[in-house]
């Protein structure tokens, strides 16, 4: 029987944090989904092999820093203007893999207009959407996803359908729309949805380079910190609750 | 066939947020009494029942898990 310290040797490595991501300790609550999501991202660039060809474009939102953690190129968006960027910068540079990586409060809430008409015109880009149900920035307001009846701290009483609308799922919204390619929903909760999602995102860069149009991956995600739960209990929570609302899976793929 | 693996985390990097500990399917993960510079409780590991499967790294946020594995 190998001991513990026979086993750690370098060559018996399955695992280990993806080159791409730097030594910065994100400033993520802990337990948060886009830790997560930023690793999986870097391991695809890194598989892939495309750290010099990829441009990401950030949003505003608690992944306003993610240029801080993933080592490619990166520009800044104001807030819901990603799409905006990523057309410009994947039409002037057709050869290189464009995504964005944007919340509920960006894309669904003020970037609703941007994300609708880049998927019409079927840019040929990557979208990674988190969905939380709530601004996690700015201190756990209303989002226009968030569930009915759920306590935030706009909606102190929970989200109420007369007063507040009806949660907005804009995933469904945008697989209407003829210009995109592949749209699916996923979670990273567990190790199998974490390798599911990671499936999608790699699909997702494949695809922008087929021009066939965009790939939207939403990812429905915890915040544990807005939703006054331990991540372990958010996990669960969004289990219960959330994906009754967002059911995870493929909603349309082109090439199928 | 079987497998015999170990984890390293690095405890400066991890939050305690223990979402590896509910991934773990052999609960061989728990956190520790001590805390690090940030004043979190991380994670370590409780006993020699891994089997370097890497659920724990795959879902930590803050990739501070290596994983090693070999066969036995």
């Amino acid at each position: 029987m190998d001991s513990v310290t026979d086993i750690r040797k370098p060559e018996n490595i399955v695992y280990r944090k993806p080159a791409l991501l730097t030594d910065n300790i994100m400033h993520y609550c802990p337990g948060c989904s886009h830790g997560t999501v930023h690793k999986i991202i870097a391991e695809v660039i890194e598989e892939m092999g495309i750290q010099d060809r990829t441009i990401g474009i950030s949003p505003v939102g608690c992944s306003v820093f993610a240029y801080n953690y993933i080592d490619i190129d990166w520009q800044e968006a104001a807030h819901g203007r990603a799409p905006a960027l990523a057309t410009a910068a994947k039409r002037l540079n057709p050869d290189k893999y464009v995504f964005t990586y944007q919340g509920d409060g960006d894309l669904a809430s003020i970037g609703t207009a941007e994300i609708i008409h880049a998927c019409s015109r079927g840019e040929n880009i990557v979208v990674v959407f988190i969905n939380n149900g709530i601004y996690g920035m700015t201190g756990g307001q209303m989002a226009p996803t968030t569930l009915l009846g759920m306590k935030t701290s706009t909606t102190p009483y929970g989200r109420d359908a007369k007063l507040n609308g009806f949660p907005l799922k804009i995933t469904e919204m945008l697989a209407a729309l003829d210009g995109t390619a592949f749209i699916t929903r996923q979670a990273v909760h567990t190790a199998a949805a974490v390798r599911k999602t990671k499936n999608a995102i790699r699909k997702g860069f494949e695809y922008s380079m087929k021009d066939i149009g965009l790939s939207f991956i939403e990812v429905v995600s915890t915040c544990n910190s807005g939703w006054k739960l331990s991540p372990v209990e958010a996990n669960k929570w969004m289990t219960e609750h959330m994906f009754e609302k967002y059911p995870l899976g493929d909603i349309k793929d082109v090439l199928k | 066939m079987a497998f015999k693996g170990t984890i390293e985390i690095d405890r400066q990097r991890c939050k305690g947020c223990s979402v590896c500990i509910a991934n773990c399917p052999m609960e061989c993960i728990r956190l520790s009494k001590a805390v690090n510079s940030k004043g979190y409780r991380y994670a370590e590991l409780a006993n020699d029942a891994c089997i370097g499967c890497a659920s724990c790294a795959t879902v930590c946020p803050d990739s501070v898990i290596t994983v090693y594995r070999v066969k036995i």
